[in-house]
């Protein structure tokens, strides 16, 4: 005992003594090196989850960075130790070849870093220069904060950097896209060098996206360096130069954009090559099963979401929703599966409406709902698979009888599932859901659903956060139930997602679907201005 | 290793680690006390297994608050927090006394029917705070609280009243003989006198304590919730509900219905202690000057089993034990009997604790693990 | 490593937990000299200082326990000044329920005292139950008189409407606005004892000023609400009462946080609690629970037979009484309340102690 406990103390001393060595030699070499950031063997962990191991991230001054992975994959993570939101258990941080550590954000602020998350955190009922200058007032002497001054500062940066906002416009007031740019000019008014935006696009409609390109490469030409976390290729295709790629936790690489092209870029992401044009045959819909007309939905705020809007799905098609988050999609959803009452209108699946009823009676209608929220709303994480898998039809005859559970039943029917639909690890039937991994769990959630044979699948969001692989898997389920004959309902925000998918594309905005296409008649870029509120001439409201 | 770290992670492990250091604890306290922990202790076993009396005696006492431990214990799989525990029993002993007073039937029906009264009160009172949680969102601590104090307060007032009030003392009238506990009513029947003076252990046990069937009643319930949880589909239900309401509300469960049921049972369970409590030992009603506790030790109770009905026995019986054993300590050695209420409130904390213990052990061992290689 | 050493614990834990069930099975097979620990407590030291006796008393306490500032500590700190004494042995159970009466009487049995008390009325049933099943262990019981009384029980009640007495002569002596009023816990026997005595003792001065002095009585029917007993006499006091009784155990420590709130006087009960609140507590009513189960304990060790009776304590024991120091009244009352003492005493007054007798006192 005595002994293990000396050899493993030498072992440790020595082993530190090394790195100490290496590091400090590392230190000298890098002196005099253009780099904005470098942060080496960076290993941050959660409790037993090491959310990154070891991850290195080199960033030169004056680039776009983008740093790409999937979701979960550690680069918010990453991100937020450099903003010191997080503390690594292990490595170093580097800002302007100085060795540093930053303890909060406040210390990164000093440095020179800002962030803008992917929620913005602003104060909603103030003006966007109330916004920018909030925590940095600019007084006069008798400590009157001076408005005019700061908005000369502001007014200064909007022209430097084509930011175009208006500074007495209130944040309620804005778009989305504005709100965005507030938030770039807060961190620039703090003296940002060093920009990291978190999922800058998510939010932001086709046309927002290139104006926001253009605004990276505008702050880039005048020497700010810019980190983006981003799982999109064409982004990083059309905007970053280099791209650090991180997959669960783990450094892989770093590539200039222009020697590598999307298929590459996927490629390391994912760890496996993926085809990203689903292959399907022409729909062949048939009669209408499910019809929605003239549906009003309140929100928790008691005002109107969804708005008159009508929605027919046919047997036989997916029916894909496009649009921005928040244009009436989660009303529309809760007011399908009865989570939340009509206001007025109508819900009909076959003829029969089921609009302020019960989300028992909704299954008992034979609709199967994939919710996007798959912890929250699909799985009782801390149930088995058994249990989740018959979480909607415990009370069939099939597993129960007499109000006692038929375990045996229940197993074999999980065990088929589990099978059919090539959940892993593969006898985790009495493995609690919680351990399984997330495309895993959407498997379980996608079996359960199926295996109730419904006429209506409804999939919202159901790619979010999976991997390729699995977002591959569940197109492909999507489509085979459209071809056993059912209709199937898919609102996604990832545009992409619909356009490949969907036989019928129909658009949503301000609680209405404003023009459906079938799929191939119509161009992204049409689809976008339409998601934004703008018609088919190109024109904005 | 790895089959040491697996005992280590289990959760009853934790549980005993933590019962461990609390008599650690409680080692120092006595010995920087000047008493001698290893006599303290010496007595404190002593007093529980010497005599079989004192064995019956720890069963006595552990059956109201097994009972309140299993009350609790479901409610909490069901996502809820029955701090309501001990007004539910308090009105479960309410209106087995006031029943029992009132009524006056042969004790095969009496006794039962108290029983069912007692139960039935305790389940409307709970399910009072069910609905008020599933109706308007009250949080069932803030009105599990304010209900133990209205059945507080009523307890005292029917104490008071004309109709119950015993002349002369801070009590009630005695319920009638026929509500009294079976065996009760056997030792002191003639043919029980008799034959328990032939054996003198069972004279013991029985004739000298207030040992009643009430633990066959707190048994049977704890083997019944457990298999109501894990084996029926209500169970499914109510589980489906504790761990992720919305999965549940999503997947068609009712969840209000269940989270009403969820309480009906539990008070259901803490009613029938105070019932028990009423035909076995009490008898009466008394006039209450602080709560008794048998709820909130419930609570104890069911965190140190941790939630299981089947370990809320065990738990109930240390516990039960550790309070009637530590009564011998001071008697004996004279250490104030506040060391005992620290030793248990020590080993309370240290399975609160304990949850800790697997990933310490997770941690730890991983890094053992490493250094190994 | 780390697992190693986690080993080592358990199996310290392990060792532990063997030792002391060990020990404790050693213990048990000496069955009958468990009862003297050689552990220095207070009690055994003072034990070897006097003549060390066989005789052990104790005493299981009611639910308010032993630290209750009311009757259960005075009773034992009366057994400690008995085993300060005559080196006898003493010890208390604690009760925290109701339930608790039996089984704590029991264990008294199995420890092989020689006298168990029961501290207060409402273990009047738990301790006639116990004597019937243990007729060779001696029960005495405070506060409580049987109707009938078996062999191996004793009951000790007090002339509680004595000190009351003398209180209320003080109070009415004292007060401004003639008006006076009485707490009380639960109506019982003992109870009335101190209220009637009370406005006897009241309406006796008044006689004797001329004048006419009202006697507010109001019950808290319960014995531990501090906060009711604050709200009452709050309510007395801001009704004209500048004197405040109370008979009603924790209950009556909020009547004397209400005197000290409103600036008027408390007068305390069983023990003196001017300590309490010095400025503001006229005098106390004492009733001496320890002096009681002193002498009857040592009674007891002195050979005399005690059970199948009820003893009566009152001034001729110095059980009952006020305190000796009273600066917040007057030396002139102080001196006429002693000469009321001596009357009571010598049987010129008899105070009453129900409301019938009160009645026959007022004719």
């Amino acid at each position: 005992m005595r002994l293990t406990l000396v050899s493993c103390v030498t072992v440790f001393l020595a082993k530190s003594c090394f790195i100490l060595y290496v590091k400090q030699e590392e230190e000298r070499v890098d002196q005099g090196k253009d780099c904005a950031v470098r942060m080496k063997g960076i290993t941050k962990r959660f409790g037993h989850f090491t959310a990154l191991q070891e991850v290195d991230l080199e960033v030169q001054k004056g680039t776009i960075h983008a740093i790409l992975g999937e979701n979960g994959a550690g680069k918010s993570t990453l991100m937020n130790v450099l903003y010191g939101l997080y503390q690594a258990e292990e490595g170093s941080i580097e800002v302007k070849g100085k060795r540093v550590n930053i303890k909060n954000p406040n210390v990164a602020i000093g440095l020179g870093i800002g962030m803008v998350h992917q929620h913005f955190m602003l104060v909603e009922n103030f003006t966007v220069a109330q916004n920018i200058i909030l925590g940095q007032e600019v007084t006069n002497r008798f400590g009157v904060i001076s408005m005019a001054k700061a908005k000369e500062q502001i007014e200064e940066m909007v022209k430097k950097y084509g930011l175009h906002v208006d500074p007495d416009a209130k944040i309620e007031e804005i778009s989305v896209g504005m709100q965005q740019r507030v938030e770039i000019l807060k961190a620039l008014y703090r003296g940002a060098e060093i920009l990291i935006l978190d999922e800058p696009t998510a939010v932001l409609t086709p046309q927002e996206i290139q104006e926001l390109i253009h605004i990276m490469h505008n702050l880039t030409k005048d020497g700010k360096t810019i980190i983006i976390i981003t799982h999109k290729l064409k982004e990083i295709k059309e905007s970053a130069d280099i791209c650090t790629i991180i997959r669960r936790g783990r450094y892989i690489d770093s590539v200039k954009v222009s020697d590598v092209t999307e298929e590459e870029l996927a490629n390391k992401m994912v760890g496996h090559a993926v085809k990203l044009v689903i292959q399907k045959e022409k729909a062949e819909p048939k009669e209408v099963v499910f019809e929605i007309n003239d549906l009003v939905v309140e929100n928790e705020r008691k005002l109107e979401a969804v708005k008159k809007l009508n929605l027919k799905v046919r047997k036989g098609e997916i029916v894909g929703i496009a649009g921005i988050d928040g244009n009436g999609q989660k009303e529309l959803i809760e007011a399908i599966t009865c989570l939340t009452k009509v206001k007025s209108g109508s819900i009909k699946m076959n003829h029969e409406e089921i609009q302020n009823t019960s989300p028992e009676n909704v299954i008992r209608n034979k609709i199967a709902t994939i919710h996007e929220d798959r912890q929250k709303r699909g799985l009782v994480l801390n149930f088995t698979v058994a249990e989740n898998t018959i979480l909607e039809t415990y009370k069939k005859n099939e597993f129960s009888k007499k109000g006692f559970l038929n375990k045996e039943a229940v197993l074999k029917h999980t065990k088929q599932l589990i099978k059919e639909y090539d959940v892993r690890p593969e006898d985790c039937e009495n493995q609690l859901v919680r351990g399984l991994s997330g495309g895993n769990q959407q498997k379980v959630i996608i079996g359960r659903e199926i295996a109730n044979e419904p006429d209506l699948l409804i999939a919202v969001q159901p790619t979010r956060g999976l991997d390729v692989g699995a977002i591959e898997y569940v197109h492909k389920m999507l489509v085979r139930e459209r071809d056993k004959g059912k209709a199937v309902l898919l609102i996604s925000l990832e545009l992409d997602e619909v356009m490949n998918v969907a036989d019928t594309i129909a658009v949503i905005y301000d609680g209405k679907i404003v023009q459906s296409f079938e799929q191939g008649t119509v161009d992204e870029q049409t689809i976008g201005l339409l998601m934004a509120g703008g018609n088919k001439n190109g024109q904005i409201k | 290793m790895d089959r040491l770290n697996k005992i280590l992670k289990k959760q009853i492990t934790a549980t005993f680690i933590a019962i461990f250091f609390g008599f650690l604890v409680a080692t120092v306290i006595l010995a920087v006390a000047g008493y001698n922990p290893f006599e303290a202790f010496a007595v404190l076993f002593k007093g529980i297994f010497s005599r079989p009396k004192y064995m019956a005696n720890v069963i006595i006492k552990a059956t109201p608050i097994i009972l309140t431990g299993v009350s609790v214990a479901f409610a909490f799989k069901v996502g809820l927090f029955n701090i309501g525990a001990e007004g539910q029993f308090i009105i479960g002993t309410v209106a087995a006394a006031m029943a029992g007073i009132l009524l006056d039937l042969p004790a095969v029906l009496q006794f039962p029917l108290l029983i069912l009264i007692g139960m039935a009160a305790g389940a409307l009172y709970g399910a009072i705070i069910g609905f008020l949680k599933a109706k308007y969102g009250i949080h069932e601590v803030i009105t599990g609280i304010m209900l133990n104090w209205i059945a507080f307060y009523f307890c005292n007032y029917i104490v008071n009243t004309h109709t119950f009030h015993q002349d002369n003392s801070t009590g009630s009238k005695n319920i009638r003989e026929a509500g009294f506990d079976i065996i009760y009513n056997w030792k002191k029947s003639a043919g029980g006198k008799s034959f328990l003076k032939e054996n003198p252990t069972l004279m013991e046990i029985i004739g000298k304590t207030d040992l009643n069937i009430g633990i066959i009643f707190a048994i049977a319930a704890a083997i019944i919730i457990t298999i109501v949880l894990n084996k029926t589909t209500k169970g499914f239900q109510l589980r489906a509900v504790g761990f992720n309401k919305d999965a549940a509300e999503f997947a068609g469960i009712n969840i209000k219905k269940n989270m009403i049921h969820a309480m009906l049972i539990a008070g259901a369970l803490s009613g029938l202690a105070g019932a028990l409590m009423v035909t076995g030992i009490s008898h009466k009603l008394s006039t209450l000057g602080t709560f008794e506790n048998y709820g909130f030790n419930g609570l104890s109770i069911s965190l140190i089993a941790t939630n299981s009905p089947i370990g809320c026995i065990f738990a109930g019986l240390l516990f039960a034990g550790l309070l009637y054993g530590g009564g011998s300590i001071q008697s004996e050695i004279g250490a104030p009997s506040e060391i005992i209420n620290i030793m248990i409130g020590t080993i309370v904390f240290f399975v609160a604790l304990s949850r800790f213990i697997p990933v310490l052990v997770d941690k730890y061992g991983r890094r053992g693990g490493k250094h190994v290689k | 490593m780390k697992k190693r050493l986690l080993a080592l614990l358990l199996v310290l834990t392990v060792s532990v937990m063997a030792t002391a069930c060990g020990k404790s099975s050693t213990d048990s097979e000496d069955g009958t000299q468990t009862n003297e620990p050689a552990v220095e407590t207070e009690e055994a030291v003072q034990e070897t200082e006097a003549a060390a006796t066989d005789f052990n008393v104790g005493m299981v306490t009611d639910t308010g326990g032993v630290n209750d500032k009311s009757f259960n500590q005075s009773a034992w700190e009366g057994l400690q000044q008995f085993a300060a004494e005559t080196g006898a042995q003493v010890s208390y159970l604690e009760s925290t329920q109701e339930a608790d009466y039996s089984s704590n009487l029991d264990k008294q049995v199995d420890e092989g005292k020689n006298l168990i008390w029961g501290i207060g009325f409402a273990m009047a049933d738990a301790i006639l139950e116990a004597a019937d099943m243990n007729p060779d262990a001696n029960y005495a019981i405070i506060d409580n008189a049987y109707a009938e009384t078996p062999d191996n029980l004793t009951g000790v009640v007090f002339s509680a409407q004595d000190p009351s007495f003398m209180v209320g002569y003080a109070a009415a002596y004292t007060t401004e606005t003639n008006s006076v009023g009485f707490v009380g816990g639960m109506t019982s026997d003992v109870i009335d004892q101190f209220e009637y005595g009370y406005r006897a003792g009241v309406a006796y001065a008044a006689k004797e000023l001329g004048k006419e002095i009202t006697v507010d009585v109001q019950y808290a029917e319960s014995f531990s609400d501090l906060a009711k007993g604050k709200a009452i006499a709050t309510t007395m006091f801001s009704n004209g009462c500048d004197i405040v009784f109370h008979a009603a155990g924790g209950t009556g420590i909020g009547v004397i946080e209400a005197a000290k709130d409103a600036g008027k006087f408390a007068i305390g009960v069983d023990s003196d609690q001017s300590d309490l609140a010095p400025e503001n507590v006229l005098t106390s009513a004492l009733k001496r629970v320890d002096v009681a189960i002193s002498l009857i304990s040592k009674k007891l060790l002195e050979g005399e037979a005690i059970g199948g009776q009820t003893f009566s304590f009152g001034l001729a024991e110095g059980a009952v009484g006020i305190p000796e120091n009273n600066p917040n009244m007057a030396p002139e009352v102080y001196e006429k309340v002693m000469a009321i003492q001596d009357k009571i005493a010598a049987g010129e007054i008899t105070p009453p102690y129900n409301e019938e007798t009160f009645e026959a006192f007022n004719q």
